[in-house]
Order: structure tokens, then C-alpha cells, then sequence
């Protein structure tokens, strides 16, 4: 690790593979999240499939863990250097002249939805590990549908979600274009057709999450 | 027009510095903002106080010297142009205007609105350069084919002067846009291939040494700078650096 953040340009290569690495995880679980709108039967499928799979709980699991910690280590890590590097900050602002509120706040929306992952954490992963691992219960390849659905009817964790949803948002329209920029990509200023793809990504995939809260929390009351 | 300025007053680099007021009448729109600092100063020193000290030399936007922040930003309001070319029309009679040196780690205050940026020299001596035979049959430059694009790229990467407004502007204080200019005028021609391993190592270790900051791309640097140079050159830098560390 130390060898890796001891170069600024190797930083942001951390940084850029890290969040990649995590934008390709949030499809992949929006893709299956998707599914508890659209056929109750297949997300209790793949969710204990991924609950259940020994390459996914302990090969993709641990990973998946390494690249968040990785990225939200070197995101205050970064944040802690730069500060360094002005001490004396100015006294007039230029506000949003040169440069979006939400590029320059990437450890605000990160550290929120660093705190998010808290809350889910402690939702979803706690729970599924004392289910099976504490309490020893056996395998149920129904309960997923029912057991999601349940999480969403108190309106506190749906507001919770959306917040935490939207200022993902915010981080990836600044975040997922930016590293293709940190890995030099060539196509910056031409490829406007890959700034434009991480653009609707970045919107379309946290409304999606908000959708399903949404679409499970109003299901739920009815 | 009658103005408000809010300068930077400093003694020296280990002084407490202070923001000062100061009230300037007679200013002319046709004025450059540093031929308005002259009227101050005249000002100042027929009172006897101190002049405000700021770096300047060509007044032509060429040298880079003119540094100040402006409201918040580097050389102020006007796109492309440096404080030597701003004029005064750009503002309004009764304006307040706040003037503060560049502000990072790497660059320490001189005096007032002056600083230090030889840490900018010392990141272009680690590798901004070629190293060619002069020994009385050096190859004329033009005999050797390039790219017309990769030609006009080098050319408008090598319009950087230098100013620093890039880490001025920067919310990291990063050298980040200034160092990838210069390795990119030479990561582009066929005669700067010799070195491009080390040149890239080099002053990239030299740019960390220093303490600027590291790049989040929030391209305010490329906003900001005088000279238009590109964002697309920290990418080809990346890349640069990357080719470096793997394949060398
Ligand atoms: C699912 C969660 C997350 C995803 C998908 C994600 C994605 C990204 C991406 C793609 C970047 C751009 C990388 C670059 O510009 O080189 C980025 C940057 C950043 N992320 Fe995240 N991130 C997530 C969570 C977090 C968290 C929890 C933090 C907590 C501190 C964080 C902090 C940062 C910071 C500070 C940057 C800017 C660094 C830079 O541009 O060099 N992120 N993120
Ligand atoms: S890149 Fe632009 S802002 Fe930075 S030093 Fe060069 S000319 Fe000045
Ligand atoms: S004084 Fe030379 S660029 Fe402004």
C-alpha cells in the first residue's frame, strides 16, 4: 500500500480502479435488485445464489470489500494531502466560476454514502451473516422477496435511501467520467460520447435504487 | 472610477499577513489592473506608506509573472488573460475588489502579493528538457517528420508560461495542468521519445517533493489558465507515467 500512495499520479489510478471497480458492482446489484420489481421468483434466485455461492461469499465478497475500503481510504487520504497543500486558503471564493460544486466535494457525497453503506451494512449483511452463520438457520431460497419488501415499509429508512441514493448520484456525475481521466484516457475532450454514457449512468442507475425503494415502500402500505 | 481594494499585505514569508483596505479614486477603464496597482502605490507612497509589492515584467501576457487572485480568481474575471491584460472597464464604479497572492504550500509569500515559484523551475530542471548534441552537426530540427496534429498539440502545450495559475486555482493546490504541459511538448514530438521514460518519473517525483496537491479534476486549473492549456494534457501524462512505471 505504502508504495502505492507514494506517487500522486499512482494515487489517482487507485482512486480511478477503485471506483470503477465499484461503479461495475452497483450495476451488477441494481441488475438483481431490478428483478424483486419485476419477477419476485428470479431475485429470490439470485439472491441465494450470491448468498449461498462459495465463489461469490468468499472470493467476490472479500474483494468487493478491499476495493471499498481502498477507495474511501484513499479518498481521505487524498482530502488530508490537499488540504496540506494550501494551508492559507483564500478569503473570496469564486464559487462555482471555475469548477462544479460537485467536483469539488467528492469527500462530502463520498463520506455520506460512506455512511450510508453503514446503514446497509448493518441492514442487510449483519442480518444475513447472524442468519446463517449465528443462528445457524438453514437454507430458505424463498425469503429474499418477502425479507426486502419488509425493509422498505418503515418511511425512514426510504428517506434515508433516497438522500444517500442521490448524493451517489452527485459523486458519479463528477466521479465516473473523472476516471477515465485519472487512467488517461484518451478520448476526454473527444469522447463525448463516453462523457455523455457515465452522465446518464450516473443518473439513471441511483434513480433506479430510489425507484425500487419506492415501488416496494408503496406496495407495502396498500 | 472610484474603487474599493482589498489587498493582501504580508512583510515577509515568516510575517502574520493581513487583509488591508484601501480606497482608489481616478481610475480610467482604459487602464490596465496593474497600471491601477501603480496609481495605488504612487498613492501609498506620496503618503509615505509602504507600496504594495507584486510580481510583473512583460505586461504582454507572455512572461507569467503577474500573479493575483482576483475576486477568488487567478488573473481575475476575463478568460484567457492574464492581470496585465485585464483592464479596468471589466469593472464597475464603487466595486470592491479583493486581492490575494497564490495560495499554496509550494509557493511561500515573498512579500504582499509576491511569491515564491521556483518550485516550478526546479519540476521543469527535473526533465522539461532534450538533451541535444551541439557540436556543430546538430540535425535541423525541421528535417525530422512530425504529425501535423502532434506538431500544433506540442505547439499550444508549450504555451505554457509558467504563471501558476493553475495551482492557484486549483482547490488542491495541485501542479498538475503547469507539469503535464511540459511533458506533453515533448511527449508528442519524435525528438523528446529519448528521454520520455525519466522525464516523466523525474518531474512528476520532483512535483510530489514540493508538496502541490493531487488532481481531482474539477478542471479549474484549465478554466483559469491564461493560455487555454488543455485537461487532455494531465490524461496524456497519466498515461505517460503509466507507460513508464510498466513498460519503461
Ligand atoms: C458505491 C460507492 C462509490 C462509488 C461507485 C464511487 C465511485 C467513484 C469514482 C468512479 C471516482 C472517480 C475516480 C477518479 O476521479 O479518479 C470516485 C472518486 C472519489 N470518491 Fe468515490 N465512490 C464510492 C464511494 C465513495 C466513498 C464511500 C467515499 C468516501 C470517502 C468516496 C470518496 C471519493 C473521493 C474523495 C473521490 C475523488 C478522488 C479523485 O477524484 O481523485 N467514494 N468515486
Ligand atoms: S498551465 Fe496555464 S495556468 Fe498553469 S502555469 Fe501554464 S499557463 Fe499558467
Ligand atoms: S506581466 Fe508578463 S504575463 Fe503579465
Amino acid at each position: 500500500m505504502s508504495a502505492l500512495v507514494k506517487s500522486s499520479l499512482a494515487r489517482k489510478w487507485v482512486m480511478a480502479l477503485s471506483g470503477l471497480f465499484l461503479v461495475v458492482f452497483l450495476t451488477q446489484h441494481f441488475v438483481i435488485n431490478i428483478t424483486s420489481v419485476i419477477a419476485p421468483d428470479t431475485f429470490n434466485e439470485w439472491s441465494h445464489f450470491m448468498g449461498y455461492n462459495p465463489l461469490v461469499q468468499y472470493a467476490l465478497q472479500p474483494v468487493l470489500i478491499a476495493g471499498i475500503i481502498i477507495h474511501f481510504v484513499m479518498g481521505i487520504v487524498l482530502e488530508i494531502q490537499n488540504n496540506k497543500a494550501r494551508p492559507i486558503k483564500y478569503k473570496s471564493s469564486p464559487g462555482n466560476a471555475n469548477a462544479s460544486w460537485v467536483s469539488r466535494n467528492m469527500i462530502i457525497t463520498g463520506l455520506v454514502v460512506l455512511a450510508f453503506m453503514g446503514l446497509h451494512m448493518y441492514d442487510f449483511w449483519v442480518h444475513e451473516m447472524a442468519y446463517k452463520y449465528v443462528e445457524v438457520n438453514p437454507e430458505d431460497p424463498t425469503r429474499y422477496y418477502e425479507e426486502t419488501v419488509e425493509k422498505f415499509a418503515p418511511i425512514w429508512r426510504v428517506v434515508l435511501y433516497v438522500i444517500a441514493f442521490v448524493l451517489l448520484a452527485m459523486h458519479l456525475w463528477h466521479g465516473f467520467n473523472s476516471s477515465f481521466q485519472s487512467m488517461g484516457a484518451k478520448s476526454v475532450n473527444k469522447g463525448e460520447g463516453l462523457k455523455k454514457f457515465t452522465k446518464v449512468w450516473s443518473i439513471l442507475i441511483p434513480a433506479g435504487f430510489i425507484f425500487i425503494a419506492l415501488f416496494h415502500h408503496l406496495n407495502h402500505t396498500n | 472610477m472610484k474603487l474599493t481594494l482589498k489587498i493582501w499585505r504580508q512583510e515577509n514569508t515568516n510575517a502574520k499577513g493581513k487583509m488591508v483596505t484601501y480606497q482608489l479614486d481616478g481610475v480610467d477603464g482604459d487602464m490596465s489592473f496593474l497600471e491601477m496597482m501603480d496609481i495605488l502605490n504612487e498613492d501609498l507612497n506620496n503618503k509615505g506608506e509602504e507600496p504594495v509589492e507584486f510580481d510583473h515584467d512583460c505586461r504582454e501576457g507572455i512572461c507569467g509573472a503577474c500573479s493575483m487572485v482576483i475576486n477568488g480568481q487567478p488573473h481575475g474575471p476575463q478568460k484567457l488573460t492574464t492581470t496585465c491584460q485585464l483592464h479596468m472597464r471589466k469593472f464597475k464604479d464603487g466595486d470592491t475588489i479583493t486581492i490575494e497572492p497564490w495560495r499554496a504550500a509550494a509557493f511561500p509569500v515573498i512579500k504582499d502579493l509576491m511569491v515564491d515559484r521556483s518550485a516550478f523551475d526546479r519540476i521543469q530542471q527535473a526533465g522539461g528538457y532534450i538533451s541535444v548534441n551541439t557540436s556543430g552537426n546538430t540535425q535541423d530540427a525541421n528535417a525530422i517528420p512530425v504529425e501535423k496534429e502532434n506538431a500544433d498539440e506540442a505547439f499550444y502545450s508549450a504555451t505554457c508560461i509558467g504563471c501558476g495559475a493553475c495551482v492557484a486555482a486549483c482547490k488542491n493546490a495541485s501542479a498538475m495542468l503547469f507539469t503535464s504541459a511540459k511533458i506533453s511538448q515533448y511527449a508528442l514530438l519524435p525528438q523528446g521519445q529519448v528521454e520520455a521514460t525519466t522525464r516523466v518519473e523525474n518531474m512528476v517525483r520532483q512535483m510530489d517533493l514540493e508538496g502541490f496537491g493531487n488532481c481531482t479534476n474539477t478542471g479549474a486549473c484549465m478554466v483559469e489558465c491564461p493560455k487555454g492549456i488543455k485537461l487532455e494534457n494531465i490524461a496524456r501524462m497519466n498515461r505517460e507515467y503509466l507507460k513508464a512505471e510498466t513498460i519503461g
